[in-house]
C-alpha cells in the first residue's frame, strides 16, 4: 500500500515539471515587460534594463526556466512582481481559504447528494425520482457564476439574510460554498442514482432480501457499497472542478483565495505567482487523484489487492 | 426483439439514430439546440447588429422588461434581447470552433497513439497528463492572456485545452478497435496504416467521440461565459452571455433582469447539450440502458 503512494507521488514529480515549464514557456510570450511593470512608467529606460538584467529577464526563457526550477526545488518560488512578496508567503496566506471553501463544499455536496441519488435509484421512476433527477440535471447545466450572482441576488439584495461578500464570520460563507456546492451535488446524485440502479436488481440484493435483512440494511450494506465506485470516481472529478471553479466563485463573492489570486496574478502577468498558484493546483489534484485511488481500495478488497503487488 | 430486427443490417450511424429518435428527452435536445443554431444564423434578420444588438441609447437605459423591450434594457440603452440573441452567434460559434480543433487535434493525436503504441504511446500520455493537469478553463486563461482576448483566439485556446480529452477518447476507443478481426484481415490484404486508421479504426470509434464532442462543447460554451464574466473573454460592446452577466452585477438592486435572461440562455444551451449527449451515449452503448 505504501509503495503504491509512494509511486504515485514519484510520479508527480515530471507532471510538475511538464506543467511550469508549459506555462513558463506560454507566458514568455506574454506581452509587457515585468521590468516596466514593477518600476512604472517614470522609470528611465536605464533603471528597467538595470533591473531586466538583475532579474535575469534577458537571458533565453530555457535558462530562466532552469534558473526557476533549481530554485523551486529548494522551495523557493521567485517573489511576486506586484507585491514583491515571496510567492510562498503569498500562497500560504490564500490557500487556507480555498481549502475551506473546498472541503465545506465537498461535505455540504456528499450529504446532500448520496442520500438523493439512493433513494432515487431505489425508488426508480417515482415522483420523487423524477423529481430530483430533472433538478440534478438542470444542476449540471448552471453556470456557477450565474448561481452565485443569483444567489447574490436572492439571499444578498432582495432579503438581505446574507453577506454578498467578505470572509469573517460564518455567516460569510454560506453563499460561496452553497454555490460552489450545487453543481458538484447534482453530478454526484446523478452518478450515485444510475449505479444503484445497477446492482439494486442484482441477485445477492435479492439473496439478501430473500434472507429478510432490511431494506436499510439491504440498501446501505449490500447496494450501496457496490454502487460507490463510480459515485467515487465522479466525486473526485467534481472536488477537481470545484477547485477549478474556485476562480470564479472566489471572484463573485470576493473571497481572498487562490483562485482569485490566479486571476489577478494573469491579468497583471504576475508570472512567478501565477506559476505558484497553477503548482498548488497540480499538487492538490494528484492528492484527490490518490485519496480515490486508496479509498477505492477501502471501498472494493479485490482493488487492494492489486495495489499490494 | 423487433426494434432489433428492424435495425439487423443498418450502419451504425442508423442505429444509433434509431435509438436516438426513440428517446424523448434526447429529442428535447437536439430540437433545443437546432433552434439555437437557426437563432444563431439569423440573428440578423431578427435584430439588427449595429442598428440594436450594439447601439447606445441613454434615453432608454435600464428599462424593466416590456412590450418594447421583452427582456429590458442594460445600462446603456441597449436591447436585451437583441443582446441575448446576438450572444448565441459568439457562444455557439466559439463552441463549434473550439470543438471542431479539439476533435479533429485529439482524434489524431489518440490514433496515432492507440495504433502505434509502445514508446509513441507513452510520450504521447505523459504529455496528455500534463496538459490534464491543468484545468481546461485555466488553461484557456493563460494563453489567451497571451494572445488576445479575441473570439477566434478564445476559440483556439479552449479548442487546446480540450485536445487532451480527445486524445484519451480517441486513445482508448482506438485500443478496442485495434484488436478486432477486421483489422487483422485489412493488414493481410496489405492495406497501409494510413488507410487502416482512416477507413477502418475511426469510422469505428464514432460513437464515443460524438458524445464526447457534445460534452466538450458544453465544457466550451461554459468556458467562454466564465472567461468573459471574469473580464478575460469577449468585451463589450459585443453581447456575450458571461460578459453582460458581468455588466449587471452594479446593477442587481432594481434590475436584477438584467442577471436573468442571459444566465438562461446559457443554461438553456448547456441543458440541451447534456440532454443530447446523455442521448447519444445511451443510443451508442444500449447495454448500459
Amino acid at each position: 500500500m505504501w509503495k503504491f503512494v509512494l509511486k504515485r507521488l514519484l510520479a508527480l514529480i515530471p507532471v510538475l515539471f511538464g506543467v511550469t515549464l508549459l506555462v513558463f514557456l506560454i507566458l514568455s510570450f506574454a506581452p509587457g515587460d515585468p521590468a516596466r511593470t514593477i518600476l512604472g512608467a517614470e522609470a528611465t529606460e536605464e533603471q528597467i534594463n538595470h533591473l531586466r538584467e538583475e532579474m535575469g529577464l534577458n537571458d533565453n526563457v530555457f535558462v530562466q526556466y532552469a534558473r526557476y526550477i533549481i530554485k523551486g526545488v529548494s522551495g523557493d518560488l521567485g517573489t511576486s512582481y506586484k507585491t514583491r512578496l515571496p510567492v510562498v508567503t503569498e500562497i500560504v496566506s490564500r490557500f487556507p481559504y480555498t481549502l475551506r471553501l473546498v472541503v465545506v463544499g465537498m461535505i455540504i455536496a456528499i450529504i446532500i447528494a448520496l442520500p438523493l441519488g439512493v433513494i432515487a435509484g431505489v425508488k426508480q421512476n417515482s415522483l420523487f425520482d423524477r423529481l430530483s433527477m430533472v433538478l440534478s440535471l438542470l444542476g449540471i447545466s448552471l453556470p456557477t457564476f450565474w448561481v452565485g450572482l443569483l444567489c447574490i441576488l436572492l439571499f444578498s439584495v432582495t432579503l438581505g439574510w446574507l453577506p454578498s461578500g467578505g470572509n469573517d464570520s460564518l455567516k460569510d460563507m454560506i453563499l460561496p460554498t452553497l454555490t460552489i456546492s450545487l453543481c458538484s451535488l447534482a453530478g454526484i446524485a446523478r452518478t450515485t442514482r444510475s449505479s444503484m440502479l445497477e446492482v439494486i436488481r442484482a441477485d445477492y440484493i435479492r439473496t439478501a432480501r430473500g434472507k429478510g435483512i432490511s431494506q436499510a440494511k439491504v440498501v446501505i450494506r449490500h447496494a450501496l457499497q457496490n454502487a460507490m465506485i463510480p459515485t467515487l470516481t465522479v466525486a473526485g472529478l467534481q472536488i477537481c472542478n470545484m477547485i477549478a471553479g474556485t476562480v470564479l466563485v472566489e471572484n463573485i463573492f470576493s473571497w481572498p483565495g487562490i483562485g482569485r489570486l490566479l486571476v489577478t496574478s494573469i491579468q497583471e502577468r504576475d508570472i512567478p505567482l501565477v506559476l505558484g498558484c497553477i503548482i498548488v493546483f497540480t499538487i492538490c489534484f494528484t492528492i484527490i487523484n490518490l485519496v480515490v485511488d486508496i479509498l477505492y481500495g477501502v471501498i472494493d478488497p479485490r482493488i487492494k489487492a492489486q495495489y499490494k503487488k | 426483439m423487433q426494434n432489433k430486427k428492424r435495425y439487423r443490417g443498418q450502419s451504425q450511424v442508423y442505429q444509433i439514430w434509431y435509438r436516438f429518435r426513440h428517446n424523448k428527452s434526447a429529442m428535447l435536445g437536439l430540437v433545443i439546440i437546432s433552434l439555437l443554431i437557426l437563432i444563431a444564423v439569423f440573428a440578423d434578420v431578427l435584430f439588427s447588429y449595429d442598428g440594436i444588438a450594439i447601439k447606445q441609447n441613454i434615453m432608454e437605459r435600464l428599462q424593466a422588461p416590456s412590450a418594447a423591450h421583452p427582456m429590458g434594457t442594460d445600462d446603456y440603452g441597449r436591447d436585451i434581447l437583441a443582446r441575448v440573441v446576438h450572444g448565441s452567434r459568439i457562444s455557439l460559434g466559439i463552441g463549434f470552433g473550439g470543438v471542431a480543433i479539439a476533435l479533429f487535434g485529439g482524434t489524431i493525436i489518440g490514433a496515432i497513439a492507440g495504433f502505434y503504441g509502445g514508446k509513441v504511446d507513452m510520450v504521447v500520455m505523459r504529455v496528455t497528463d500534463i496538459f490534464m493537469a491543468i484545468p481546461n478553463i485555466l488553461m484557456a486563461m493563460i494563453i489567451v492572456a497571451v494572445a488576445g482576448t479575441s473570439a477566434v483566439t478564445i476559440a483556439i485556446s479552449l479548442g487546446i485545452a480540450a485536445i487532451p480529452t480527445f486524445t484519451r477518447v480517441a486513445r482508448g476507443a482506438v485500443l478496442t478497435v485495434r484488436e478486432m478481426e477486421y483489422i487483422e484481415s485489412a493488414r493481410a490484404i496489405g492495406a497501409k496504416n494510413s488507410t487502416i486508421i482512416s477507413k477502418h479504426i475511426l469510422p469505428n470509434c464514432f460513437a464515443p467521440l460524438l458524445v464526447q464532442t457534445t460534452l466538450s462543447m458544453a465544457i466550451i460554451i461554459l468556458s467562454v461565459s466564465g472567461l468573459s464574466y471574469l473580464g478575460m473573454g469577449i468585451k463589450a460592446p459585443i453581447p456575450e452571455w458571461g460578459s453582460m452577466l458581468s455588466a449587471s452585477r452594479a446593477y442587481l438592486q432594481g434590475n436584477s433582469y438584467m442577471a436573468i435572461f442571459p444566465g438562461l440562455a446559457i443554461m438553456l444551451t448547456i441543458l440541451a447539450l447534456n440532454l443530447l449527449g446523455d442521448g447519444l451515449r445511451d443510443a451508442s452503448d444500449p447495454k448500459l440502458k
